[in-house]
């Protein structure tokens, strides 16, 4: 079984967390046009490589920032989510 | 065969004697034998008898690879199929037997496949059973053919426990290799945990000894030091079944599974031998060098009494010599090659001087059975000159394998050693190890070498991400392998695969017929799909299948073998049950009211109370009836249960719900619809505001725990800071409903509970019944009615005093099936029953719930894009036409002009209407119809009445109004 790290209470395993999808910033409502909300709301970026996802440590109620790279099947790194992580 | 001296280290305890039956035939082995080495030591040369053709068979590999010796083991209350012969140990007055023959071992009537295996080529089941009406017929015969043991089904469940170990470097394998690694990892401080599958450490370092003692004393001294390594655990008669992520091992001990997690992990598993491929290999008496040899030193058992060497490597000339020293005679050795090495020609000199011969050069041809159906004869080729020699066995020392399952299950890469005709690693995952022979290293000196690099490695890099480069191949001067082993004959059985019968041909028709890969020929032939998963057979099979192609071997790569490593009784995988049912603290009151229960989510609720003489129907109307007329009392303590505390928390509500909460009253309520982001309806419940910072709410019984969850992963992403604090467990719940619920709450709580002081969809705290409790008058079932949230530990107490305090009124229990039919009535909508995981806020016709001025809501941008579309579906209300009987059930589909236009989502008899009613999901152009037709069981159509629904009370008064009581 893998082992995830949380920011908080350390090395875990994997069967203690859930998933909660993509980190993806959601397009300013007002400004948006249908196509991109669309986009947004239906669209997961789909290729391996490094994936940035939500992350719960559920015993806890911890939520973080998984960094994955899909390709080698390797948790990269782990932090807790900031106004700070780039909106991209 | 025949038990030999005794030898110092043997296995078997010879004071001691175990009895048992094999195939009705006593037996008497000792204390630490196992099945056939117990059969063996009377003089058995027979064990079972092949998958596929029902051919003789006795031990092969002797090293828990093949299947040979397979058994049935009855011993009191329990038959045991498939016991592996070769390593389990006999049970005291076991009836033991053969499994796979008909009519016994020695007479099997299914024996006659053997000259039929023409017609059985590769292939068969695929080509023979196209037919489907014929299928039955074929697969009736062949599960009587072929196959196993046989499952006692009135076995005892039997599970074992599983334990968990933790270690910083684990090592598999405790040969000299291992040995070595585990001393220099422990040399190095880690905490080591060394296992192996034997009943004793050392490997083939106490078992091939060339005969002599040189060996046996390196590797006793290893195994001495091991022992005096306080750093060092060992975990003997316990075999890794399964490499996974992140150093974590499944480790099979006789008694439990245990689950070992390591921080790095050093592959020692050593080679398997494997076989030569001619006609008759598979004869009993005919078996791996390394076999015999395990056999004369581990158990005392000689395996034959005068045999050839069938070698291409120094260590079948070992072998030969072992053989010798325990008092076999060695007819001759038949070296492969034309050319032995310089171990070989240095183990020659001995063997010579010993009056034992080598020919050189040799192509065998066939093995041929005596009269007792074991080897007597081996015929080969020299220099195109045949000849024979009559021998009662014939030991195959011809090359290995290397165990690398694991290293191939953690993502490691190999390449093709020419050197040594030997696949090794080239690329190895961060804190995964290999020595010894899986690695190349055959020497006994460059395998303690090899073991000592790996150990001190596996620490050295605890806990590095980046893996190291992979130590060079301490290769042997004279290679341990022969590049192909195989020796074709024109009447064929030439066995390559022993658990599955496969042939040369049948590998070389898989390739004809286009199965000319590793992949597709592992599944078109069953090649390694025995128990033995391919140990003996997968390398041989490659070896042919790129002959045929005319590839180099190095240009194919073995199939990942996957976990169990060897068979794992099942009683080992078994697990407890861990499904948690939780209970409202009212569990046993709802059991002795006689509540019928009902799953929801985790949880159970009485679906509704029995009464005795009364048919379930009559019980839930007069349910119902209860609560329009009198007065009913609901347990609804599954809900989810939710406080948010803060400056924000109405911020916060505003953008999960589509109302809106940040202007709601201090002591209301407001119903909530929550979306997801496409729009979707995903749950409802209602919104309490208790102080300027404190809301309560309530979610729907399977959603609560997830959308706790999503609650907090909102709040951090938006930055809100909001205080979430989950009392579903904490609080216990229940709807006091109906005309007379106010008179029956007014004799419990100094509240005042008149209209003006306690309105419609008013949120009051105070004490019922003594108990500090959060009332809520909510329309729950469309009657005046109080929603009572109180500490889970004073439930029963106001429970049973509301029960008590309803008697003169008729108070009664009800359950959700009267909950389910009195909110149909009133039309309210259950999320996840009357919608879907496609119906979004538009579909159910509610915008007064839905505010769509507000600054954001999930789910709020997606509604205004389907806005300027047409509606795809709408929930209209229905009824039954007086007189018609049917009743549709949910999900039956509503057809119009032959396609399918929507489908019932809730139905139900109403006793307050007297007529059967529901609702239904369908196309907005249908719904205008007057009718719509419905397609039942059966395909019975009939049609239904479109009704405005509410169908009860669509003003809402009773539940807002005072009523009279």
């Amino acid at each position: 079984m893998k082992i995830m790290t949380c920011p908080i209470n350390g090395p875990r395993l994997i069967s203690e967390f859930a998933y909660a999808g993509e980190l993806k910033a959601m397009p300013d409502p007002a400004q948006a046009t249908d196509e991109q909300w669309a986009d947004y709301v239906f669209n997961k970026n789909g290729p391996a490589g490094i994936k940035r996802e939500w992350w719960c440590h559920t015993s806890s109620g911890v939520w973080f920032i998984a960094e994955r790279d899909t390709s080698r099947d390797v948790i990269v790194r782990t932090y807790l989510y900031t106004t700070e992580v780039p909106r991209t | 065969m025949m038990r030999l001296p005794t030898l110092p280290g043997e296995w078997i305890d010879r004071t001691r004697t175990v009895t048992f039956t094999f195939e009705n035939e006593p037996v008497t082995g000792y204390v630490g034998d196992t099945i056939s080495t117990a059969l063996a030591a009377e003089g058995k040369r027979i064990f079972g008898r092949s998958f596929k053709y029902h051919r003789p068979r006795g031990f092969l590999s002797f090293a828990n690879h093949d299947v040979n010796v397979m058994t049935q083991v009855a011993s009191i209350g329990r038959s045991t199929p498939n016991v592996r012969g070769d390593m389990e140990a006999p049970i005291a007055h076991s009836k033991v037997t053969a499994v796979n023959t008909r009519g016994g071992l020695k007479n099997d009537r299914f024996a006659l496949l053997n000259h039929f295996s023409r017609f059985l080529p590769v292939g068969f089941y695929y080509k023979a059973f196209h037919s489907k009406r014929l299928f039955p017929m074929w697969e009736r015969l062949f599960r009587r053919l072929t196959g196993l043991g046989t499952v006692d089904l009135d076995a005892s469940h039997r599970s074992t426990p599983k334990r968990y170990d933790f270690c910083d470097v684990l090592v598999i394998g405790a040969g000299p290799s291992g040995l070595s690694a585990a001393l220099a990892a422990a040399a190095a401080g880690a905490d080591v945990l060394l296992i192996d599958e034997n009943r004793a450490l050392g490997g083939s370092g106490l078992y091939a000894r060339a005969g002599s003692d040189a060996v046996v004393a390196k590797t006793q001294a290893l195994v001495s030091a091991v022992r005096a390594e306080s750093r060092i655990r060992v975990l003997l008669s316990s075999f890794a079944s399964g490499y996974y992520a992140d150093h974590w091992v499944s480790v099979i001990a006789p008694e439990a599974m245990v689950k070992v997690r390591a921080r790095s992990v050093v592959i020692a598993q050593g080679a398997y031998e494997q076989p030569c491929v001619f006609r008759g290999n598979d004869l009993p008496g005919v078996m791996l060098a390394s076999g015999a040899q395990r056999l004369m030193y581990r158990f005392s058992i000689g395996p034959a009494r005068r045999i050839t060497l069938l070698t291409a490597n120094a260590e079948g000339y070992a072998a030969a010599l072992d053989a010798k020293s325990r008092g076999i005679e060695v007819e001759c050795v038949l070296d492969l090659r034309a050319t032995p090495g310089p171990d070989s020609t240095a183990l020659m000199a001995q063997l010579t001087r010993q009056g034992i011969r080598v020919v050189t050069d040799v192509q065998p041809i066939e093995a041929v059975a005596g009269r007792a159906g074991s080897v007597a004869r081996l015929l080969y080729r020299v220099a195109g000159v045949e000849d024979s020699v009559a021998v009662d066995g014939i030991w195959m020392s011809v090359g290995f394998a290397p165990a690398n399952a694991f290293l191939h299950q953690a993502g490691a890469g190999m390449r093709y050693e020419s050197s040594i005709e030997q696949f090794v690693p080239e690329r190895l995952p961060a804190g995964l190890y290999a020595c010894g022979k899986v690695a190349g290293a055959y020497s006994l000196d460059a395998r303690m070498a090899d073991g000592e690099r790996a150990g001190r490695q596996a620490v050295s890099a605890l806990g590095a991400m980046d893996s190291l480069p992979v130590a060079p191949v301490l290769a042997p001067i004279e290679c341990p392998n022969h590049p192909y082993p195989v020796f074709a004959h024109l009447a064929g059985k030439e066995f390559v695969d022993f658990d599955e019968d496969l042939q040369i041909k049948d590998i070389e028709n898989a390739c004809q017929e286009g199965f000319d890969s590793t992949e597709l020929l592992k599944r078109y032939s069953t090649m390694g799909m025995g128990p033995s998963q391919g140990k003996h057979s997968n390398l041989n099979a490659l070896r042919i299948l790129a002959a045929w192609r005319g590839d180099a071997l190095g240009e194919h790569a073995l199939t990942t073998s996957r976990p169990m490593f060897h068979p794992v009784p099942m009683s080992h995988l078994a697990g407890r049950g861990f499904m948690p049912e939780r209970k409202t603290p009212m569990d046993a009151d709802h059991a002795a009211l006689g509540a019928v229960w009902m799953p929801a989510a985790n949880w159970r609720r009485p679906e509704y109370y029995a009464v005795d003489g009364v048919s379930r129907e009559a019980a839930i109307t007069a349910e119902v009836h209860a609560v329009r007329t009198g007065v009913g009392l609901i347990d609804v303590g599954t809900l989810g249960k939710i406080e948010a505390h803060g400056s924000q928390a109405g911020e916060f509500l505003d953008r999960i719900y589509t109302a809106r909460y940040s202007n709601l009253k201090v002591g209301m309520t407001r119903y909530g619809l929550m979306l997801d982001e496409a729009g979707v309806i995903i749950d409802d419940g209602v919104i309490a505001r208790l102080a300027p910072e404190c809301f309560y709410f309530t979610t729907t019984t399977g959603n609560s725990a997830t959308l706790f969850r999503e609650f907090g992963r909102l709040a951090t992403w938006w930055g809100l800071p909001v205080g979430l604090v989950n009392l579903t467990g904490h609080y216990a719940a229940f709807n006091l409903a109906g005309p007379h619920s106010r008179a029956v709450l007014r004799t419990l709580t100094d509240l005042d509970l008149s209209d003006a002081a306690f309105p419609y969809l008013a949120v009051r705290e105070g004490l019922v019944a003594g108990v500090p409790c959060r009332l809520m008058r909510v329309g729950f079932v469309g009657e005046l009615g109080y929603e009572i949230h109180l500490p889970f530990e004073s439930g029963t107490e106001v429970w049973r005093a509301l029960l008590n305090a309803g008697k003169a009124s008729g108070i009664r229990p009800f359950g959700v099936e009267a909950q389910r039919m009195l909110r149909l009535e009133k039309g309210h909508v259950i999320i996840g029953q009357d919608t879907d995981g496609v119906t979004n806020a538009l579909e159910i016709d509610a915008p007064w719930a839905i505010k769509m001025d507000k600054p954001f809501f999930i789910g709020q941008r997606s509604l205004a894009v389907l806005a300027k579309q047409p509606l795809r579906q709408t929930l209209v209300g229905f009824q039954m036409p007086l007189g018609v009987t049917e009743r549709p059930k949910e999900c039956h589909l509503i057809i119009d002009q032959g396609r399918i236009a929507g489908r019932v989502t809730s139905v139900g008899f109403s006793p307050t209407l007297g007529r059967v009613i529901g609702l239904a999901l369908v196309d907005p152009v249908v719904a205008a119809h007057p009718t719509l037709r419905v397609r039942m069981d059966a395909g019975v159509e009939v049609l239904l009445e479109v009704t405005s629904h509410p169908f009860y009370d669509a003003a809402g008064a009773r539940q807002k109004m005072e009523v009279a009581s």
